[in-house]
């Protein structure tokens, strides 16, 4: 437990930076309130929107835990958004348009699991076909078009809806970040994906059964950002396939290593990434509602120096360098 | 010469794919095969051609820079404001540009190498921050310069068909191999490439060699941005969004290997001109849409990556 909770030191001090921050200049980011039977304020808007990142940044622990990176995701998402919206247009059931875009989502994991595992391919470069065939392919299916999706359908719920004043979207991660952490942590798949990660060779001497999990990961992650494209869909009520989930593979991995997942594998923490996606996602929030005076691309200036100051905090060899000026000046 | 097939039969396939392509595009669209078109085949993708060139050198070092599209809208902004709002001649202008494009790839190599840090996250902080800093340079994210007589007189240099940026795009091309054939520099690129630390305890200037192959790239995606000004007349803030996507596959697809150590720069020229053929037939083809490049892109790609595996099992099973 305490390793755990010195894995999250990191992390949870900058959450609590940003949060302390908020207190200081913009008190009423911790306000509450209820509005026409739904929860608001500034925190749950940061769940609610940042319920793409965050399911992404589940799916992304466990592909980086076994020492991969998945770049399709944005484009993945990109995919279900159209493959619903297209089924929704040929008044399909929202049910079946839901399943219809979760299984493609699957086909696309099952795709980039096999490159990895059957073919050999280095993970970055596996993904990375479909990073770039991905948008295609949801252009092909909305015909290069935003397919619009009827404001008034029961599909938008998943993005715009509300149960016991909770955003939807904010439950569906939730039940994926329990359901994932009882899978991970309850059953010995977490095991097996650090120890593939840690040290292949010797997990695969050890009768761990490598490709099947590693294809499993990356279903998974295909999977999940399905679910995440469905909510970007649904939320806008359109599928875009030229913006949907563009640059958010990057906010998910950056999300892992911000919660202290190393990008080379072995251990990784559910929690570090949830953590660490709910830091990039308050960072907009905050320069959001700091609102008119400060420019909304202030946020990528601001996300660079966060990613390189958790890079050189996780960095060895800056540790090394500086505890040898700390003995020098002793 | 069986060793010097062996070694080179990615390109072999690489130029085999190009003239196969190159001919079904000339027979099925008559027009095709002129030199204008073949011209602007280079002219249309000069910025791309350029940032492929600078990222040959980051993957034979077995590195990556996701940074390059955003530097490219970074630098096209800088000299636009430069000459319209600062009233700079594009003499002054253009140096100060790739000064400054060089100086932000050094930085990036530096920290890659003095910590240690994949070159994935520190390139990915340069694309957030040269792209923020695009964004921010102007509220309206686009400077008008076509009106501007220094960049109307450049865009209207010809020679044999072929336009400025295209004519930067092949000199650039015959600098990177020269560096990479017969410099010390080159050499020790592919060294780091194929395993770094013998090249350390061979004594190679690893430090120098990283921070100068990220200078590169940086400085030819900022040549990118600069010719994309010459040939658009305007600096764009949103320019460029993916095309290291697009610089990373025409690298790949010439051959290299992204693992680093194996490859040239004349694959990435052989790579470049296969993506701009297949986004150039769209224009031709009435009914094949531009989503239909992306696919064939991503199916090119597979396709070299797969034979990139073939010939190193190949190999291992040879020795």
């Amino acid at each position: 437990m305490s390793s755990t909770l010195r894995q999250l030191i990191w992390p949870l001090a900058a959450l609590a930076l940003l949060l302390g921050f908020n207190a200081a200049f913009h008190p009423s980011f911790f306000h509450f309130q209820i509005h026409d039977g739904r929860l608001s304020g500034s925190i749950i808007d940061v769940l609610n929107q940042g319920a793409p990142v965050l399911l992404l940044a589940l799916g992304m622990t466990l592909v980086i835990g076994t020492g991969g990176i998945d770049l399709s995701v944005g484009a993945i998402m990109a995919v279900a958004g159209a493959v619903a919206a297209a089924a929704l247009r040929e008044h399909a059931p929202v049910a079946l348009a839901i399943a219809a875009a979760l299984g493609a989502g699957a086909a696309a994991g099952v795709w980039n699991g096999s490159l990895v595992t059957l073919a050999g391919i280095p993970p970055i470069i596996a993904t990375l076909i479909l990073m770039v065939a991905g948008r295609g392919v949801a252009q092909l299916i909305t015909h290069g078009e935003t397919l619009l999706i009827k404001s008034d359908s029961a599909f938008n719920v998943i993005g715009r809806g509300v149960i016991l004043g909770v955003p939807v979207p904010i439950l569906i991660f939730l039940a994926a970040a329990l359901g994932l952490s009882i899978l991970v942590r309850l059953t010995a798949l977490g095991l097996f994906i650090e120890a593939i990660g840690g040290n292949e060779q010797a997990s695969r001497y050890a009768g761990v059964r490598v490709g099947p999990i590693r294809l499993a990961v990356y279903l998974l992650m295909g999977v999940l950002a399905a679910a995440a494209g469905l909510i970007d869909a649904a939320d806008i009520a359109a599928a875009d396939a030229n913006n949907s989930g563009l640059y958010l593979e990057l906010d998910a991995i950056l999300a892992v290593v911000i919660g202290g997942t190393a990008l080379t594998g072995g251990r990784f923490t559910l929690l570090g990434s949830i953590i660490g996606a709910i830091i990039i996602q308050t960072l907009s929030t905050t320069i959001l509602s700091f609102g008119r005076n400060m420019p909304v691309e202030l946020n990528l200036v601001i996300k660079a120096a966060v990613v390189l100051v958790v890079c050189l905090l996780q960095s060895s060899e800056l540790r090394r360098l500086l505890t040898r000026t700390w003995r020098r000046s002793q | 010469m069986t060793a010097a097939l062996r070694r080179n039969w990615p390109l072999l396939g690489t130029a085999l794919v190009l003239v196969v392509l190159y001919a079904a595009a000339s027979l099925a669209f008559p027009g095709f095969a002129s030199l204008y078109q073949f011209a602007h085949l280079f002219d249309d993708n000069a910025t791309l051609g350029l940032a492929a060139v600078g990222m040959t050198f980051v993957i034979l070092s077995g590195g990556i820079d996701l940074s390059v599209g955003a530097v490219i809208a970074l630098a096209s902004m800088v000299l636009a404001l430069l000459m319209k709002d600062g009233g700079w001649s594009i003499w002054a202008a253009v140096p100060a540009v790739l000064a400054m494009g060089a100086a932000l790839g050094a930085c990036m190599g530096a920290i890659i190498h003095v910590f240690r840090l994949p070159p994935f996250l520190v390139t990915l902080a340069g694309m957030f921050l040269a792209r923020g800093a695009a964004l921010l340079l102007t509220p309206d994210k686009r400077i008008e310069m076509s009106s501007k007589a220094e960049i109307e007189s450049l865009s209207s240099v010809l020679i044999q068909n072929f336009n400025l940026p295209a004519m930067v795009f092949l000199a650039a091309v015959a600098l990177a191999w020269a560096a990479l054939r017969f410099t010390r520099f080159g050499r020790t690129v592919y060294a780091i490439g194929s395993d770094e630390s013998a090249a350390r305890l061979m004594g190679l200037p690893t430090a120098s060699t990283r921070i100068g192959i990220y200078a590169i790239s940086a400085l030819c995606a900022t040549a990118g941005g600069i010719v994309q000004v010459i040939g658009t007349g305007a600096g764009d803030a949103s320019a460029a969004l993916l095309l290291e996507l697009d610089a990373i596959a025409a690298v790949v697809i010439g051959g290299t290997v992204l693992a680093g150590g194996r490859g040239s720069v004349i694959g990435t020229l052989l790579g470049v001109l296969i993506l701009a053929i297949i986004t150039a037939i769209p224009s031709y083809h009435g009914t094949l849409n531009s989503w239909w490049t992306k696919i064939a892109i991503g199916l090119l790609l597979l396709v070299f990556v797969l034979l990139q595996r073939l010939s190193q099992r190949w190999a291992a099973g040879k020795t």
